[in-house]
């Protein structure tokens, strides 16, 4: 249970990925001008994440990785090249099926998260969690929680930035800046906070 | 050169580049500027996936329809990112194991995406090569601008390990400008690049002010406003 809290804390604060991977920076940018939009954005990836790095990890263990086809007697076939191809594949298809579930069961939380879910195809924070989870070799709970924490640290790191847009408004802000050069300098210094997290262990 | 070339030239390296106006790309513009062999490296796979995306987009633009044409220019980007990938990871080993997990990621680079479905789907094959590789030529330009300051900054040199992209001969390329650089470690961290990425845009806002205000009597001044 340790580890999986600190996998957990590790993936939120860490190893932020908006943060300390620049993942996600388009939409990061884009949709971090007010809270409430903000908050919306992030529910929905913290969901995507946590269900598409889960179901990429089954779908590496079982069918791509070296020798993953030994159960229907094709041990020596490595299909890891396609893992890219079928990753990206499995993102949008899921979006797609998770929008459409929302749609018919639950409209009210649709009608919240609705916009954002075809801006989550395009995040590279989705695509990049699922190569992280291939690339270090996370088993299937750990998949999970890397990739709840993970999503979580996304989008804690977009409330924050979008707050402090909001406040921005009302500064003085040098000729040159205005606009995006600014935003870059505060999110700079948001990393810098977060580098604070760095080393702790639970 | 006809006017579209022209046009299609200056808004890739200038009025409209990818990485500085459009804000598109910025995870891996951001994420692998530490040197300016790494952005020069990472700029030029994406500059081959962009020219070679937009040309096939163009191609089957009047074949494909538009329900479905996002999943299709995906997979057609997803598998020229896949090629790259292997030839890089066969031929340049060493800089392909310091990219990482972001030569996958050009996959998810929107600046790709944006050409295909703004540009190359509305237009010729062969503007919409001009356009795939002026786009490309900008953004590597960024990269190789980020890089170096991060590294100069950093590290104190210039074209640090060129050895990776050019082989053994390019070991001597290293420009060291003081032996003693008690190296600036913040510039090669996050914070770095998010703060050089910001000074830099500053810095083409300004430009294009003072060229604006220049041109003003002569002829109706452009109104352009960086998106916020």
């Amino acid at each position: 249970m340790t580890a999986y809290l600190q996998l957990f804390i590790q993936a939120a604060f860490v190893e932020n990925l908006a943060l300390s991977f620049f993942l996600g920076m388009c939409t990061f940018l884009a949709v971090s001008k007010r809270v409430d939009t903000a908050l919306g954005l992030g529910a929905a990836v913290i969901v995507v994440q946590g269900i598409t790095v889960a179901v990429n990890n089954l779908i590496h263990q079982y069918l791509l990785q070296e020798g993953a086809l030994a159960w229907i007697g094709l041990a020596e076939v490595d299909l890891s090249f396609l893992g890219l191809v079928t990753y990206i594949g499995v993102i949008a298809a899921l979006v797609q099926i998770l929008e459409m579930i929302l749609d018919r069961y639950f409209p009210a939380l649709y009608s919240a998260l609705g916009i954002f879910l075809p801006l989550i195809t395009v995040n590279c924070a989705i695509l990049g969690g699922s190569l992280f989870m291939v690339e270090r070799d996370y088993n299937f709970g750990e998949s999970l929680v890397y990739g709840l924490g993970s999503g979580f640290g996304w989008a804690l790191a977009l409330v924050a930035l979008a707050g402090i847009r909001e406040k921005l408004k009302y500064s003085d802000v040098p000729n040159g800046l205005q606009g995006l050069g600014v935003t870059f300098i505060i999110v700079g210094l948001m990393s810098m906070a977060f580098m604070g997290f760095s080393g702790i262990q639970l | 050169m006809s006017a579209e070339t022209n046009t299609l030239i200056k808004n890739g390296l200038w009025t409209n580049n990818p990485a500085l106006v459009q804000l598109l790309g910025l995870c891996p513009l951001l994420a692998v500027t530490s040197t300016v062999i790494n952005g020069l490296g990472l700029g030029i796979a994406t500059l081959l996936v962009l020219t070679g995306s937009n040309v096939i987009v163009s191609m089957i633009r009047n074949f494909v329809s538009s329900e479905i044409r996002i999943p299709v220019f995906v997979m057609i980007i997803a598998a020229l990112v896949t090629t790259v990938e292997l030839v890089l990871s066969a031929y340049f080993h060493p800089l392909y194991k310091t990219l990482g997990i972001f030569i996958p990621l050009i996959v998810t680079n929107c600046a790709i995406i944006g050409r295909a479905e703004s540009y190359a789907s509305k237009h010729s094959v062969q503007d919409s090569f001009v356009d795939g590789l002026m786009m490309g030529l900008g953004f590597t330009a960024v990269l190789v601008l980020l890089g170096g300051i991060r590294e100069l900054l950093g590290q104190g040199t210039l074209l640090a390990n060129a050895d990776l992209m050019f082989g053994q001969a390019a070991r001597d390329l290293t420009i060291t400008f003081s032996d003693d650089y008690p190296g600036f470690l913040l510039a090669i961290l996050p914070p770095g690049a998010f703060i050089g990425l910001g000074l830099i845009i500053a810095l083409k806002n300004i430009i294009d002010r003072r060229m604006a205000a220049r041109t003003e009597p002569l002829i109706i001044p452009q109104t352009e406003t960086a998106r916020s």
